[in-house]
C-alpha cells in the first residue's frame, strides 16, 4: 500500500466517529431511496406478473341488464382481443357467529370452459360444480375472517330469498386486490367477501336468464381505449350501462396506483435533503482536517506531490466516507424494502412477490451519494490547493476576532465572558454556525414533516366521522324509494333517529375530460351525515348547483361558475347540465354533491332516497342486525363504528411505522451535525478550554462553553425547522397526493413541539457526547503545547 | 533572610512528593521525593535543566495534577488526592497562573479575558484595575490577536492576579518574550509579589532571572539539589538576557 494510502486510512481511523456520523446520514437518505424505490418496482412487478397470469381485464363496464347475445358484438369492437360478460352484484349476507350482517360482492363464474378473464386464482380447495347451485368459490381473506373452510356453509340474500351456499374453495383475483365495500374507505375482510358462483345459480338468483349486466374485456396491442370505451357504452347504452371504464377507474388498480405513486413520491421528495446535509458535514469536517494538515500539504507539495495527487488524497476520504454511508443505506435499504415488501405483500393479498433486485436504484443512489460527499469535499480541497507550500508549511494565523455592529449590540447585552465566547464564535465562523443551524434545522423539517401526518389523520378522521358520518349505521338500498320509507325505517328495532340521502353513480364531463364519480343529493337540515369542508368545516349546500371537491375540479379543470353536463348512469339515466356553485377541500371522498331540491327538480322527480343513515339506540343493534338480515330493500349495512375502527387501526400502524423511522432519521441527522461540530470546535479549542479549566473553571462552566453554542444554535434552528417543516410538508403532500387521497397541509402545535423537543433533546446527547471528551484533555499538556 | 521567611508561615508545603509517568511499559520518575514550603509573600525562583521536573511540580503546586506518593498541604488542607471539585475550587479560589504561551482566549478583549476570572473570583480587583497593574491600561479594549506578545503575557498576568491570589504560578513566563518585553512582564511580576503580597513561584530557563527573586530552588533529576534565600534581590530592570 501506498504511503499516502496508510496516511488517508490513519486520517479516517482518527476521524471515525464523525465519518460514521455523515455515513449515517447519508445512509438515511440511500436507504429512503432504495427502499421506496425497490418496493415500488417490486410491487408493480409483481401486480404486472398477477394481472398477466390471471389476465386481468384492461376495460370494465357495468348496465342493468344487456342480453349475452351482444357480447359477439362487444367481442367485435376494433381493439378488443377477449370480451367476457357476467352476472355481478351486491348481497347481504348472514354468516354463522356474526350478529351483523355481512355484504359481499357476488361474481359470475361463466358455465362453459370456465372463466377467461379475471381469473380466480383457487388457494385451497375446489371449483364450484357447475351443476350443483348451492356451490360457491369464496375469498380468501373472507374465508380466513369467518373461518369458513371448504365444506361449511353460510346464507345469502339475494333479492330478498334467503339461499343457503357451501363453499368449496378459497380463492384471490387480480381484479380485487384492494376490495372494500360500497360506501367504506378501508378493506373489511369481515365484513366484506367475494362470492364467486356458477353462472346459472347467479342468474337465477338475479332473474337475468341469457342477460348479464357486468363486461370485462381485454384489448389487443395498440388498440385505442377510449375508442373502445365509446364503442362500448353505445352499444350498453339500450341497456343501461353505466359507462365503461379503463383501469385507470377500476377501484382496485386505482387505489393500487394510488399506493405505488405514493412510494414514488417518497422515494424521489426525501433523500435530496440527506445528501445536502451530508455534503454540508463532509464539507465541515475536511475543512477542519485539511486545516489541521496544513503543515502536512505544504510537505507533500515540497516534495513534489502534485496538486492532483493531493487534491485526489483527500477526495479519496470523502470518497470512503460515502461508500460506508452508501453500503450502510444499501444494507439498511434492503432490509427495509424487505419489511415493506411483506407488509404490502400481505395487506394486498399478494398471491407472490416479486423481489426485483433494481440495480438502477443502486447505481443512481451511488451516483448520488458520491455527488454529494465529493461535492461536499471540493470547496475545503480547492482552498488547500491554493496555498503555496512554503505558505501552507507555516501554521496558519491565529483567529483574528474585530469588533463590528453585531459585537457592539452583544457588548450592551452585558452578558457573562463565557456567554461572550460562544457567541464570538458563532460570529467569526458564521459559515460553519450556518451549517450546523441548516442541519439542525433540516433534521427538524424531517420530522414535523413526518409528524403532521398524524394532525392531518386527525383532521381526516374527524372531518370523515366526527363530523362528516355522525350516523351509526347506513343502510343501502337496492333501489330508490320514496321517502315514506324513512318510516319504515324509523320503526326498526332501536332506531331513534333517520336521515335520508340519495347517490347515483355519474359521468361528469368538461369537453374532452369527464370523470367516473358518484353524485351525492343531500337533504336540506340533514344532521347526521353532513358534507365537510376539511378546513372550513360543514358545507351548506346552495340552492342550485353543485359542490365538488378540489381534486375533483381540477380534474375535470372547472371552478365555481363554470358548468357540468352530469350524466346520470343509472334509473332516471338522465342528462343534466348544472352549474358548479363551490369547490370544498377534502382528503378523502371523490363525489360530487348537490341539495337534494335542486337535484330533484332538474330530474323532474319526486324526492327520493336510497341510502338511510340511522342513530341506533347500542342495546338494540343485535335486533337491528337481525331484522336487516330478513329485509330484502336492504343491499347493504354500514356500521360506522367499524370503520372507523378499521381506519384508525390500519392507519394507525402505519404512522406508527412512519414516524418510528423518520425519527431515527431525524435524530440522526441532528446528531450527526451537532456531534461534528461540536468535536470540531474541541479540537480547535481544547487550548482555551483546559486554561479555563486551570484558572479554575468547574467542568459544567467550562461544558457550557461547548455545549451553549450548540443549543444555542439548536434553539436557533427550531423556527427555521419549522418553517422549513411546513415546506416539507407541503412537498410530502405534493409527493404522495393521489387521485384518490388528498392530505390536508394542518400542522399543529403538538407537531411543532415535538419535532422541537426530539431534535434538540438529540442535539444535546450529542453535545453532551462530546464534552465528556473534554474531561479527558490533559490539562497540563494541553497548556503547554500549541497546535 | 532564611529565618524571616521561617517565621512567616507556609502558604503551600510539599512533603515526599514523587511523581510517576506510566506510559506502557516505561516509567518515568518527574519527581523523587521533593519537600518544599512556600511563605507568604515569597517570591521564589525555580531553576533548572529541560525535564528536571520543574513543570510537573508546578502543576502539582497548583492543583493541576495529583502526586503519585507525598502530600500537598495548601495552608492547613491536605490537598492530597481530594477530588476534582476541590482541587478545581482551590485554582479557582487561591491560584493564579501564568504560561509561556498566555492562553488568552482569543474571541475575548483584553478586559474581557480578565473578567473572565473575576466573574468567578470571591473578592476580585475589577478588570481595569488589574490591568492597570499589569501596565496594560491603554490597551484595554483590544483583542489578543491585535496585541505584542509582551502586552499579551501582562494581560495573563492582570488575568492572574485579578482574583487576589495567594498564590501566583509563573511557567516561564518570557519564555516567549524578548529581553525589552519579558523585563517589562518580570517587572509586573515583582510590582504584584511586592504590592499585594502574592506568594510567588516564578519558572525559568534564564539563570539571570534567579537575581530578583528572594529564594532560588534548583531542580535536578526530580530532586531538589539547592535551595537558598538570595540576600542581594535585584530589580527586574538590572537583569540582563
Amino acid at each position: 500500500m501506498r504511503a499516502l494510502d496508510r496516511k488517508l486510512l490513519r486520517d479516517l481511523r482518527l476521524i471515525w466517529a464523525q465519518a460514521l456520523a455523515i455515513a449515517l446520514v447519508l445512509a438515511c437518505g440511500i436507504m429512503l431511496m432504495v427502499a421506496a424505490q425497490g418496493t415500488q418496482r417490486s410491487l408493480e412487478q409483481t401486480r404486472a406478473a398477477y394481472y398477466e397470469r390471471f389476465r386481468f381485464a384492461d376495460v370494465f363496464a357495468q348496465a342493468t341488464r344487456a342480453p349475452r347475445a351482444l357480447l359477439p358484438e362487444i367481442a367485435a369492437i376494433d381493439g378488443v382481443a377477449l370480451a367476457e360478460g357476467r352476472i355481478a352484484f351486491h348481497a347481504v349476507l348472514d354468516i354463522a357467529g356474526m350478529e351483523e350482517p355481512a355484504t359481499a360482492r357476488v361474481v359470475s363464474l361463466p358455465a362453459e370452459g370456465g372463466a377467461i378473464l379475471n381469473l380466480p386464482l383457487l388457494r385451497t380447495g375446489r371449483m364450484p360444480d357447475p351443476v350443483r347451485p348451492e356451490e360457491v368459490l369464496i375469498n380468501e381473506p373472507f374465508g380466513e375472517a369467518h373461518d369458513l373452510v371448504p365444506g361449511s356453509s353460510f346464507r345469502g340474500i339475494f333479492d330478498g330469498q334467503l339461499r343457503e351456499l357451501t363453499v368449496t374453495g378459497w380463492a384471490l383475483s387480480p381484479e380485487f386486490i384492494y376490495t372494500m365495500a360500497p360506501g367504506t374507505f378501508m378493506p373489511d375482510d369481515r365484513r366484506f367477501g367475494l362470492i364467486w358462483m356458477n353462472e346459472a345459480a347467479a342468474a337465477s338468483a338475479k332473474g337475468m336468464d341469457g342477460a348479464m349486466n357486468d363486461v370485462a374485456l381485454t384489448l389487443t396491442r395498440g388498440a385505442d381505449e377510449r375508442a373502445v370505451i365509446d364503442a362500448l357504452d353505445r352499444l350498453l347504452d339500450p341497456y343501461g350501462g353505466t359507462g365503461a371504464f379503463g383501469r385507470d377507474r377500476q377501484e382496485s388498480h386505482a387505489f393500487l396506483d394510488s399506493e405505488l405513486e405514493q412510494l414514488a413520491g417518497l422515494a424521489l421528495f426525501m433523500p435530496p435533503v440527506f445528501l445536502i446535509v451530508a455534503a454540508f458535514l463532509v464539507n465541515m469536517v475536511l475543512g477542519r482536517l485539511i486545516g489541521i494538515e496544513r503543515p502536512q500539504i505544504g510537505l507533500m507539495r515540497a516534495v513534489g506531490y502534485t496538486r492532483a495527487e493531493v487534491a485526489v488524497h483527500y477526495l479519496k476520504l470523502a470518497a470512503l466516507i460515502g461508500v460506508m454511508g452508501l453500503v450502510l443505506g444499501w444494507g439498511a435499504g434492503w432490509w427495509l424494502r424487505n419489511g415493506m415488501l411483506a407488509l404490502y405483500g400481505d395487506f394486498f393479498r399478494f398471491p407472490f412477490v416479486l423481489r426485483d433486485f433494481n440495480i438502477a436504484a443502486v447505481v443512481i443512489s451511488a451516483v448520488l451519494g458520491l455527488a454529494a460527499v465529493l461535492l461536499g469535499a471540493m470547496r475545503a480541497v480547492l482552498a488547500a490547493l491554493r496555498l503555496p507550500p512554503a505558505e501552507a508549511m507555516s501554521p496558519p494565523a491565529p483567529p483574528v476576532f474585530t469588533r463590528g455592529w453585531l459585537d457592539r449590540l452583544i457588548y450592551g447585552l452585558r452578558l457573562r465572558q463565557t456567554s461572550m465566547m460562544i457567541l464570538r464564535s458563532i460570529l467569526r465562523w458564521p459559515a460553519r454556525a450556518a451549517i450546523t443551524l441548516f442541519g439542525v434545522s433540516a433534521s427538524i423539517a424531517v420530522l414535523v414533516a413526518s409528524y403532521f401526518f398524524f394532525d392531518a389523520m386527525e383532521v381526516m378522521t374527524d372531518s370523515v366521522f366526527g363530523q362528516g358520518n355522525r350516523q351509526q349505521v347506513t343502510l343501502t338500498l337496492n333501489q330508490a324509494q320514496t321517502l315514506s320509507v324513512l318510516d319504515d325505517a324509523l320503526a326498526l328495532p332501536g332506531v331513534r333517529k333517520v336521515e335520508g340521502a340519495y347517490a347515483v353513480p355519474v359521468r361528469l364531463v368538461n369537453g374532452h375530460r369527464d370523470r367516473l364519480s358518484a353524485l351525492q343529493g343531500h337533504f336540506a337540515g340533514a344532521e347526521l351525515s353532513r358534507l365537510m369542508d376539511d378546513e372550513r368545516g360543514a358545507v351548506a349546500l346552495p340552492a342550485e348547483g353543485l359542490v365538488l371537491p378540489a381534486l375533483l375540479a381540477r380534474a375535470l379543470d372547472v371552478g365555481p361558475g363554470d358548468r357540468l353536463r352530469v350524466e346520470l348512469l343509472a334509473a332516471p339515466r338522465e342528462v343534466l347540465d348544472l352549474p358548479v356553485a363551490a369547490v370544498i377541500h377534502q382528503s378523502l371522498g371523490q363525489e360530487a354533491h348537490i341539495g337534494a331540491p335542486a337535484l330533484f327538480s332538474a330530474l323532474r322527480l319526486a324526492p327520493q332516497v336510497n341510502q338511510i343513515h340511522l342513530l341506533v339506540d347500542t342495546d338494540a343493534m343485535s335486533a337491528l342486525h337481525a331484522q336487516i338480515k330478513r329485509t330484502p330493500a336492504v343491499a347493504s349495512l354500514t356500521d360506522w363504528s367499524e370503520v372507523r375502527r378499521q381506519f384508525d387501526e390500519s392507519l394507525g400502524e402505519n404512522l406508527l411505522t412512519m414516524v418510528a423511522i423518520y425519527t431515527v432519521i431525524g435524530v440522526l441527522i441532528a446528531i450527526g451535525v451537532v456531534y461534528n461540530a461540536a468535536r470540531i470546535q474541541l479540537a480547535e479549542r481544547s487550548h482555551e478550554l483546559a486554561s479555563l479549566r486551570v484558572m479554575g473553571f468547574t467542568r459544567g462552566e467550562v461544558g457550557f462553553v461547548l455545549v451553549g453554542e450548540m443549543m444555542l444554535l439548536s434553539l436557533l434552528a427550531v423556527p427555521i425547522g419549522w418553517f422549513l417543516g411546513g415546506w416539507f410538508a407541503a412537498g410530502m403532500i405534493e409527493a404522495v397526493s393521489t387521485d384518490v387521497v388528498q392530505i390536508p397541509l394542518l400542522i399543529s402545535r403538538r407537531t411543532y413541539a415535538a419535532a422541537a423537543a426530539v431534535v434538540v433533546l438529540a442535539s444535546l446527547v450529542a453535545a453532551l457526547m462530546v464534552r465528556r471528551r473534554l474531561d479527558r484533555v490533559e490539562l497540563a499538556t494541553a497548556l503547554k503545547a500549541r497546535q | 533572610m532564611r529565618d524571616e521567611s521561617i517565621t512567616r508561615s507556609a502558604v503551600l508545603r510539599v512533603e515526599g512528593v514523587t511523581r510517576v509517568f506510566r506510559t506502557g511499559t516505561v516509567e518515568v520518575h518527574a519527581l523523587r521525593g521533593v519537600d518544599l514550603a512556600l511563605h507568604e509573600g515569597e517570591m521564589m525562583v525555580l531553576l533548572g535543566a529541560s525535564g528536571s521536573g520543574k513543570s510537573t511540580l508546578l502543576n502539582i503546586l497548583g492543583g493541576l495534577d495529583q502526586p503519585t506518593q507525598g502530600r500537598v498541604f495548601f495552608r492547613d488542607q491536605d490537598l492530597t488526592r481530594v477530588s476534582d471539585t476541590r482541587l478545581t475550587a482551590f485554582r479557582r479560589d487561591h491560584v493564579g497562573f501564568v504560561f509561556q504561551f498566555y492562553n488568552l482566549v482569543p474571541s475575548l478583549t483584553a478586559r474581557e479575558n480578565v473578567a473572565l476570572v473575576t466573574e468567578i473570583a470571591k473578592n476580585p480587583m475589577s478588570p481595569e484595575e488589574a490591568l492597570e497593574r499589569a501596565g496594560l491600561a491603554h490597551r484595554m479594549d483590544h483583542f489578543p490577536a491585535e496585541l505584542s506578545g509582551g502586552e499579551q503575557q501582562r494581560v495573563a498576568i492582570a488575568r492572574a492576579i485579578a482574583k487576589r491570589p495567594e498564590l501566583l504560578l509563573c511557567d516561564e513566563p518570557t519564555g516567549a518574550l524578548d529581553s525589552k518585553t519579558g523585563i517589562k512582564v518580570l517587572e509586573a511580576l515583582d510590582e504584584v509579589n511586592r504590592d499585594l503580597g502574592t506568594a510567588t513561584i516564578l519558572i525559568t530557563h534564564n539563570a539571570d532571572i534567579q537575581r530578583i527573586a528572594e529564594r532560588v530552588v534548583v531542580l535536578a533529576d526530580g530532586k531538589v539539589v539547592r535551595d537558598e534565600p538570595n540576600p542581594e534581590r535585584i530589580a527586574p530592570s538590572e537583569v540582563s538576557w
